[in-house]
């Protein structure tokens, strides 16, 4: 045990708040070069990291026989080989006045997301610019994303002026072109400073060669600048993190309070069931505080036991957000499969993840030149104006008024990616008035005297797999048992309920998505529902099953192989499309996606149908659904 | 003595981290490696779950070659503030004899260092494990997120990493997967330090500078912990004034020479420091990029 440590004193560091910023613009235009320069000059490169460089920019650089800063932040293997950031690097340093996290971002097209993800953490963002090039299409998208989300505050930092001779009228050229690009967008404040990342002009200090720019150098303008969007001004906000319940005379509620402040002895609303109560104690290890500020991770105690679990919000009764479970928003994509309306996705909001999907995407961003286009997917990159329904309802603010409140992210529920994020434009109440109506006969009733369980036989696998055929002999065999049944079949129901739909991914997911519901309406009815579809994405299976209870989704999947399905090919329709007159035909350029744990697997051994249809009846034998 | 708002800021943010933990995944760990970084990672615990005591054990993964006093702090830290310790041992590489005089410092952090961890972690059947790594360490940590998935096989696959926006953690993992997470990840040496002081945080005593038993090797000064430490031709044991800036295994730790004896002293010597902490680190020179090819094999 060290008592060196007692009763030391350590200077304090400055309280201004640090900034966290980040670096963007397009490829080349010397993002890693500005932040290895600001670290190099503020001596934060130690002599080891300085002989590795040396040894990397001889081995890699771009420079020649100078240090090349860019690889110092450049951190992963293959963007050293590729010479192009491919991920967003974190970097600290501090000055005598503040101390800095900076994310540099990646310039390159396909690495949008990223700049999102360093974007979303940031109060201030320097915007680099070429000035041999000026204002590119990369340097608008990324403006735009740093607007939308949420940076109020701009460096538009225009480097290379050593190529330009340090001309006076290139600066101010492009100065004129951002001001008007920018219009649109929700700066606060833009600050414009001509530089040279790769010799130092008006990086930390005024350069003598441009005695025309008065303004401050980069990092003087850092260490100054007020991004104080007053948080702490703002309607509270605590979202409920985690209930602590560990100690037994104990429940408290920890979290990070994310805006505006809170007193002992506030009177709290819970958002979602308008429950008050008062906050008894903020507890902490050492002294107990009397109120915490925004940002700060406390546990407090309530004068009353009310129902409060992870994901609620805590406010004051006068200053509530709303509580819905649609929205309308803007969702930046992040993943290499499309967007799909009616998709389901676990959707991350206030710590909580609800199944939701996008019911409607208004248009997408372009955001080269602000304008909306119709779309009915979102690609990777892409930035689209959505409407979001929720399994129900959260509280919820608009992005603008609170970054921590209006901000999700969209999970892919097969895959676990992180496949978007959303911020909150407002709240739709078009489901305000619709209540669900309570039943007084219940789905057990009415299977009870069906004397049956109810379920949802699932057929899936391509066309001619034998669906239809193997469904309508069990289907058979089932009313010889006087169990009662339905059958929605593929064909059928595309030539009544979903005649609208075509057979694009959009329409195959909507598709699913109305038999889903009829299907679950039906085992609501107590029936024993047979569903013959190709269904070919593992995602609207899953929704399908999520319908439903446990246990009344019964997967078969129809395993034959594509060549036997080619040369069944019932209704010709192989044909076809081989021949390119059938367009997303599942199998010949349409991918089927194979479940990875049906219920029932049946595999392709030449069985007849029959056989195969009296299997599946001794599998709902075994599980109950009809009686032996 | 009152944390300054950088401070706040990042011990508020590490604490949320370790809550959001606790709360998603059902069988956490804290990987415990006795340094400076671990003691600020523990002390951050003791706060987000106080009153009650963390809800999860500590983890040494224990190579054999640490410093004695590390091993002496480790269980005198967990007895004081009452938390469960496992201690892990690759006994299958103990077995082989492997140490770092047998099979080179890169073989030998790959069998007891990630072998070892890879073990725990499925024998315990952790999904997340803390870990008190920090992004200012070295170029591959800059690019790693807070919440780092880790395959079955315990694999990270750098180009395929979540997007970490505001702190919309994505947690969600299949079964057998497991996730990384780094509450430190915004610190630098300077804040850990900082807090340290400020909070009056136990640490090591073998940062502290005093005289001890070393011997020169490779440009390095390797401190004689005990008699295992196999002397080459020619070398003599000396006295010296020395200290660590960061520990791990004592053969493979590099010592510097220094006055600072005091908390106050060490942050003033950083301050003017022309070498990064890692250089003391023997292991991470083995290769140019040795450090992301050791976490993509499982590594901390």
């Amino acid at each position: 045990m060290s008592a060196e440590n007692l009763g030391v004193s350590v200077e304090t560091k400055p309280s201004l708040p640090t900034l966290r910023f980040l670096t963007c613009g397009s490829v080349d235009d010397g993002k890693s070069t500005l932040v290895g320069r600001l670290l190099y000059e503020r001596k934060l490169i130690f002599d080891d990291q300085l002989a590795t460089l040396e040894r990397d920019s001889r081995k890699h650089g771009a420079v020649g026989e100078e240090i090349d800063f860019a690889l110092l932040v450049d951190g992963l293997e293959a963007e050293r080989e590729q010479g192009i950031t491919i991920d967003v690097a974190y970097r600290y340093f501090a000055t005598e006045a503040r101390a800095f996290i900076v994310a540099d971002s990646p310039g390159h097209e396909q690495y949008t997301r990223n700049m999102a993800t360093g974007a979303s953490n940031a109060d201030l963002a320097i915007l680099l610019v070429d000035a041999r090039k000026g204002l590119l299409t990369q340097t608008r998208r990324h403006a735009t994303i740093a607007s939308l989300l949420g940076i109020r505050h701009v460096v538009l930092a225009i480097n290379k002026m050593d190529l330009v001779d340090y001309e006076q009228s290139v600066f101010n050229r492009i100065v004129a072109d951002f001001t008007h690009a920018a219009k649109s967008l929700q700066f606060a404040s833009v600050a414009a400073i001509p530089i040279s990342a790769r010799y130092g002009d008006n990086v930390i200090s005024q350069s003598d060669n441009m005695p025309w720019y008065s303004g401050p150098h980069l990092l003087a303008y850092l260490e100054t600048v007020d991004v104080e969007n007053a948080v702490s001004e703002q309607p509270m906000r605590f979202p409920v993190q985690w209930v602590n319940r560990l100690h037994p005379d104990f429940r408290g509620y920890a979290g990070m309070l994310v805006s505006g402040r809170l007193n002992v002895g506030d009177e709290i609303v819970v958002a979602a069931s308008g429950r008050t109560s008062r906050v008894e104690r903020i507890v902490a290890m050492d002294d107990d505080p009397t109120s915490a500020a925004a940002f700060e991770s406390i546990v407090l105690t309530l004068a009353d036991e009310i129902d409060i679990s992870r994901g609620d919000v805590l406010c004051h009764p006068n200053q509530r957000p709303e509580v819905a479970d649609q929205f309308a928003a803007h969702i930046i994509w992040m993943s290499d499969e499309k967007l799909l309306p009616g998709r389901s996705y676990f959707i991350k909001i206030n710590g909580r993840s609800l199944a939701g999907s996008v019911t409607e995407i208004k248009y997408k961003l372009d955001v080269d030149n602000d304008a909306h286009i119709a779309t009915k997917t979102l690609s990777l990159n892409e930035i689209g104006f959505c409407n979001i329904a929720l399994g129900s309802s959260v509280a919820v603010d608009s992005y603008d008024a609170n970054r921590a409140t209006g901000g999700f992210i969209l999970i892919d529920r097969f895959t676990n990616t992180t496949a978007g994020a959303g911020m909150i434009a407002f709240p739709l109440r078009r489901a305000k008035n619709i209540y669900l109506q309570e039943q007084l006969v219940s789905k057990a009733a009415r299977s009870h005297i069906k004397h049956q369980q109810p379920a949802i036989l699932w057929f899936t696998g391509l066309s001619g797999a034998g669906k239809s055929t193997i469904a309508n002999l069990v289907e058979m065999k089932l009313l010889e048992r006087h169990a009662h049944t339905a059958m929605l079949d593929g064909d059928n129901i595309r030539h009544g309920l979903n005649r609208d739909l075509g057979f694009t991914d959009v329409d195959r997911v909507e598709n699913i998505r109305r038999i889903g519901e009829v299907a679950k309406l039906m085992v609501d009815a107590g029936l024993i529902v047979l569903c013959a579809f190709i269904s070919p994405f593992r995602a609207e299976r899953q929704m399908a099953r999520s319908l439903v209870g446990e246990g009344e989704f019964i997967e078969i999947f129809l395993d034959t192989p594509l060549e036997v399905c080619i040369s069944r090919d019932p209704k010709g329709l192989y044909k076809k499309a081989l021949a390119g007159e059938i367009k997303n035909f599942t199998g010949v350029d349409q991918i089927y996606e194979l479940p990875t744990s049906p219920e029932l697997h049946i595999r392709f051994m030449n069985e007849k149908p029959e056989e195969i249809a009296d299997r599946i009846i001794k599998e709902l034998e075994t599980r109950n659904v009809i009686h032996g | 003595m009152a944390l300054s708002s950088h401070l706040r800021s990042l011990e508020s943010e590490g604490i949320y981290i370790l809550r959001e933990v606790v709360a998603e995944f059902k069988n956490p760990v804290m990987l415990y490696s006795i340094g400076k970084d671990s003691s600020v990672m523990l002390h951050l615990a003791m706060k987000a779950f106080y009153p009650a005591k963390p809800p999860f054990p500590l983890l040494h993964v224990d190579t054999t070659w640490k410093f004695r006093e590390m091993i002496a702090f480790r269980d005198e830290t967990a007895a004081r503030l009452g938390m469960d310790l496992i201690v892990h041992v690759n006994e299958e590489g103990l077995a082989r004899g492997v140490s770092p005089f047998t099979f080179g410092s890169s073989a030998y952090t790959q069998v007891m260092k990630t072998e070892g961890l890879r073990q725990a972690l499925d024998k315990y059947k952790f999904d997340a494990a803390f870990g008190g790594a920090r992004r200012d360490e070295e170029r591959s940590r800059a690019k790693e997120r807070i919440f780092s998935h880790r395959t079955t096989a315990h694999a990270w696959d750098p180009k395929n990493q979540r997007p970490e926006l505001w702190r919309a953690f994505n947690t969600r993992i299949r079964p057998g997967e497991s996730m990384r997470v780094f509450p430190l990840s915004n610190w630098t040496e300077r804040d850990v330090w900082d807090y340290i002081a400020a909070e009056n945080i136990p640490v090591v005593p073998l940062y502290f500078a005093r005289n001890r038993p070393v011997v020169r090797r490779d440009g390095a000064l390797i401190m004689v912990d005990d008699a295992r430490l196999p002397l080459h031709l020619g070398e003599v044991s000396e006295m010296r004034r020395i200290r660590f800036r960061t520990l791990g295994c004592y053969p493979l730790t590099g010592a510097i020479e220094s006055e600072a004896d005091t908390l106050e002293a060490i942050i003033e010597e950083m301050r003017l420091s022309s070498t990064s902490e890692r250089q003391g680190r023997l292991i991470d020179f083995d290769e140019g990029d040795s450090m992301e090819r050791k976490k993509r094999e499982g590594y901390f």
